[in-house]
């Protein structure tokens, strides 16, 4: 029997990876921010402001992102440096990248065989919202709804097979 | 006694954190240097002494590994304690790592007590 963090799921798609990327990404926020992320009541829509991206090229190629609003991202800088929410703009987009970028890592590691075999890209960080993200991913995303500081953030990983 | 900390990393944001999480481990510094990548941080060592050395692996210019494989030809860098904090978690990646003379391992995420774990030991009392 297959276990959930095996490269490839029994099933052919990774449906079984999205607890191991909310575990990640869990992780991240309890070790690097001090903060304890929220499951929402409901999984209403929200509009990113800014969005992070690491391609991973390998045995799994894909994107993973992280998109929030800006105010989430000032916030994130605000407790992963210690300083006031007004003094976090200018770090944001290296921040938000940062969180991306240990997500995406912290999610490979959990996967036998990718740690190894599949590597990240540096991120890459869009601000706005009118835009549209093109891949050659032939599945459905995975993606992870949590809430920051009842703030929302969406992961979500693309993959290419 | 404090100490001069080298931190290398390619985000102004991570070099932040680490300085942040030395200082929360309760490590003394006189004097941080940040380099943005191995290059750049050569550059600092040409220039300066340092007591320790703390570096990521994925960088642009030049990566981790490559820095710390020339750091022997570096007067400044001579019995300088490196220790690699990277997203990179893969056992060969730990192992490719120490045989180039880095002392410790540190993966992100990490916490400051983390920090504290794998570089104070390396001080011999100069924190």
């Amino acid at each position: 029997m297959k276990s959930a963090n095996e490269l490839h799921a029994a099933n052919g798609s990774h449906e079984t990876w999205i607890p191991l990327l909310e575990m990640a990404t869990r992780e991240v926020f309890e070790l690097m921010l001090s903060c304890q992320l929220t499951v929402p009541a409901t999984a209403e829509e929200t509009i990113p402001e800014v969005t992070a991206m690491v391609g991973l090229a390998g045995q799994l190629c894909g994107v993973l992102s992280v998109r929030c609003t800006r105010k989430a991202a000032a916030l994130m800088v605000s407790k992963m440096l210690g300083v006031e929410l007004d003094k976090a703009g200018p770090e944001v987009s290296d921040a938000l990248g940062e969180v991306c970028n240990m997500v995406a890592g912290n999610f490979k590691n959990k996967i036998a065989g990718l740690a190894e075999g599949c590597m990240l890209s540096p991120p890459t960080v869009i601000t706005g919202s009118d835009y549209n993200l093109h891949s050659h991913a032939d599945s459905p995303a995975l993606e992870v709804r949590l809430l920051f500081e009842s703030m929302p953030i969406l992961i979500s990983l693309l993959i290419q097979s | 006694m404090s100490i001069r900390a080298l931190i290398v990393d390619d985000s102004s944001v991570m070099r932040k954190i680490v300085e942040r999480s030395l200082r929360q481990a309760g490590i003394d510094l006189s004097k941080v240097f940040e380099a943005g990548n191995g290059a750049e941080a050569l550059a600092v060592l040409a220039e300066n002494q340092v007591d320790l050395i703390l570096c990521d692996i994925n960088m642009p210019v030049m990566d981790g590994l490559e820095f710390i494989k020339r750091l022997p030809g570096v007067a400044n860098a001579k019995d300088v304690p490196v220790v690699m904090i990277t997203t990179e978690g893969s056992e060969s990646h730990v192992v490719q790592a120490l045989s180039c003379g880095a002392r410790g391992y540190i993966r992100k995420p990490f916490t400051p007590e983390q920090v504290k774990e794998h570089v104070v030991p390396l001080l011999g009392g100069k924190s």
